[in-house]
């Protein structure tokens, strides 16, 4: 028995049950599309929490303050003073594996201007930080390694802060605002960086020299952050490394004592942050490969009637010369081809409802090549699995029994 | 001449719960090529078994069955249904042609899962076979859209296309009324004038006047075996019966 024949005659079945075959296909056709779109919007919203988060800065390394015990006491992280200037100074001029290193204190407070005021936060910083952050200067200068010496009160301000004190539209360079009660001169403004994967704000901000915060707002010698770049991200395990040897050798910590100090990577951030949605993605796509199960648990269930309903045709089959897996053959290429035509209109279906989601509801989508085909293979799969039993069924029916059946 | 079918003492038994049920017991005759055979009996007289066993259906419990000098006794299932591929015609009581289907689509089948044919080949057989048995103007008809003389008609088309050894006709006018019925008798009595070798299973002792020879089978057993003195024509029935009321 050549197998063209029988896929002639299996086409031919399939085609006298146009309808019934469609309904059959429809619960594969919805498994697979679910599948992939459910995949597209997953690998989506990870790609765009990547993108995010690597606009943040990818290579990013933030030095916080670590808990401590002192005297008996332990010492919340905010309370700690251990990181200093010299620490700063010590990681930019001792490790090789970071290119950009800024300290880092912030206040919040009011910001006013004439009659109009906000409440925003003030970050001490140095030059290094814009580029950590992936901040860019859109209007004005950046302040000098002068102003920083001289604690001097200017600032580079965000697009929110700016919103909401310039009103009526001036322009923002050259004026003078006040922090709380210190007066800045704005020197520069910030490009928008709109918000962040956390919902901040990134552009609700004041920068200015850490010395001045330091010194004329909070009246501090500590640092509460030391914000640092990796010379990439491959290098930031290393970076993180040395960084670590630095302090501890500042701090004048023994082989047995605890850092007291925390370092976290970006990296780590990311990698957290898309374990989250790479959990969803695949509770979405176990949840549409459920649907693709039933899908072929209805193949199953047609088959079965299908088998029943035609017993009298499979006994003349049989009767005038089909042999057993002559009809086994043509059961398995009935339910296949519902399967494969099921999973082909299924990818079509699944590409445009990914396109539909991104075009109606802007949602990031990323529709990968192994989705579809993985998809696809396991509908073909599942075809034949669930065919597998009624036609066997059939196949092993008695011809005389069978041509007698009504 | 040369023998078709040859039975040496065939029984069939069936295992019905714990009692053992003798269908066959002890069945021989054979037939050469070119006989129109009735078998004729009452229900329960064997009939249906033999020609499940005649037919390569089934396997005779003993005794020996040689279909066109080949012993069917010991085939496997596969090897019996290619045998039935190509030796047997068979032509059925309720036509079991498949549905939706045309004329010539129906006749194809058995060629279908003969890989010996081509495609072109697979259409011309039919289309002569249809127009053999007077079809040739309804090769694209589906079943459900002609009579049910024209249907037996596609059956016996069917039967035809593989160029069987034997045509097996399990009432095959059963279905159909007396015009009809000799219609049918008529496109038999035309095919084995040219030379086919039939075996008609009936109940209808009407039948038996048309064939050359009937074996009338009684519990299992053949109780008469006769060749038939005087062949009736079915053209001349069928031209005296009246003329429909209708038309």
């Amino acid at each position: 028995m050549n197998f063209g024949n029988l896929f002639r005659i299996a086409l031919k079945a399939l085609g006298n049950n146009k309808f019934r075959g469609f309904l059959t296909m429809l619960g594969i056709i919805i498994g697979v599309g679910s599948v992939i779109t459910m995949l597209a919007i997953g690998q989506g919203s990870k790609k765009s929490i990547q993108a995010e988060i690597s606009q943040m800065g990818s290579n990013m390394i933030m030095i916080h303050p670590g808990e401590d015990m002192r005297g008996g006491v332990r010492l919340s992280a905010d309370d700690m003073q251990s990181l200093k200037v010299r620490d700063f100074e010590a990681i930019r001029s001792k490790c090789s594996y970071v290119s950009l290193v800024s300290p880092s204190v912030n206040s919040s407070s009011q910001a006013i201007y004439g009659a109009n005021n906000t409440s925003t936060s003030i970050y001490g910083v140095n030059q290094d930080y814009l580029d950590i952050r992936g901040y860019k200067v859109q209007d004005g200068d950046v302040f000098t390694d002068q102003d920083i010496k001289t604690a001097a009160k200017v600032c580079l301000v965000g697009k929110t802060v700016v919103d909401e004190l310039f009103t009526n539209g001036e322009n923002p360079v050259g004026k003078v605002i006040r922090f709380g009660s210190i007066p800045f001169r704005i020197i520069g403004v910030l490009e928008s960086k709109g918000y962040n994967s956390m919902g901040m704000d990134q552009d609700n901000l004041i920068i200015t020299p850490y010395t001045t915060v330091m010194k004329r707002i909070l009246a501090v010698t500590y640092l509460q952050e030391i914000v640092c770049s990796a010379l990439s991200e491959d290098y930031t395990d290393r970076a993180i490394e040395e960084i670590t040897e630095v302090l501890r050798e500042n701090h004048r910590l023994k082989e047995a004592d605890d850092d007291d100090f925390n370092i976290r990577s970006q990296q780590e951030l990311s990698s957290m942050m898309t374990s989250t949605s790479d959990m969803m993605s695949t509770l979405l796509a176990a949840v549409a490969g459920i649907s693709l199960l039933v899908g072929g648990i209805g193949i199953m269930n047609i088959m079965y009637v299908s088998v029943t309903e035609r017993t009298k045709e499979i006994g003349l089959r049989m009767s005038i010369g089909a042999k057993g897996r002559d009809i086994l053959a043509q059961f398995l290429i009935e339910a296949t081809l519902i399967s494969i035509t099921g999973g082909l209109l299924g990818v079509i279906l699944g590409v445009a409802a990914s396109y539909v989601v991104k075009v109606l509801l802007s949602y990031p989508i990323v529709i990968q090549v192994w989705t579809i085909v993985l998809s696809f293979l396991v509908c073909t799969v599942i075809g034949i699995f669930f065919g597998w039993y009624p036609a066997r069924k059939a196949a092993n029916l008695d011809p005389i029994e069978a041509i007698r059946y009504e | 001449m040369k023998e078709v079918i040859k039975l040496e003492d065939i029984r069939r038994d069936f295992l019905v719960g714990d009692e053992t049920v003798h269908a066959l017991r002890g069945v021989s005759f054979t037939i050469e090529e070119g006989e129109f055979v009735t078998i004729v009996g009452t229900s329960g007289s064997g009939k249906s078994t033999l020609l499940n066993i005649l037919g390569c259906l089934d396997t005779p419990t003993k005794g020996e069955y040689l279909l066109d000098g080949v012993s069917v006794r010991t085939m496997d299932k596969n090897s019996r249904a290619t045998l039935r591929n190509r030796k047997i015609g068979f032509v059925f009581q309720n036509y079991n042609l498949l549905a939706k289907t045309t004329a010539v689509e129906n006749v194809e089948l058995p060629l279908m899962y003969n890989p010996k044919y081509s495609r072109k080949e697979r259409y011309e057989r039919s289309v002569a076979a249809l127009k053999a048995v007077g079809l040739g103007d309804r090769l694209e008809h589906k079943s459900n859209q002609m009579s049910g003389g024209q249907m037996q008609r596609v059956a016996i088309a069917r039967a035809l296309v593989n160029d069987p050894a034997v045509i097996l006709a399990d009432e095959a006018t059963g279905n159909l009324d007396t015009r009809t019925s000799f219609e049918v008798l008529v496109l038999f009595q035309r095919l084995h004038s040219e030379g086919r070798t039939i075996i008609f299973v009936t109940h209808n002792p009407e039948i038996v006047n048309y064939s050359t020879r009937t074996i009338t089978l009684r519990d299992g057993r053949v109780t008469g075996d006769e060749r038939n003195a005087h062949v009736l024509d079915a053209a001349e029935a069928l031209a005296a019966l009246p003329p429909e009321s209708e038309q």
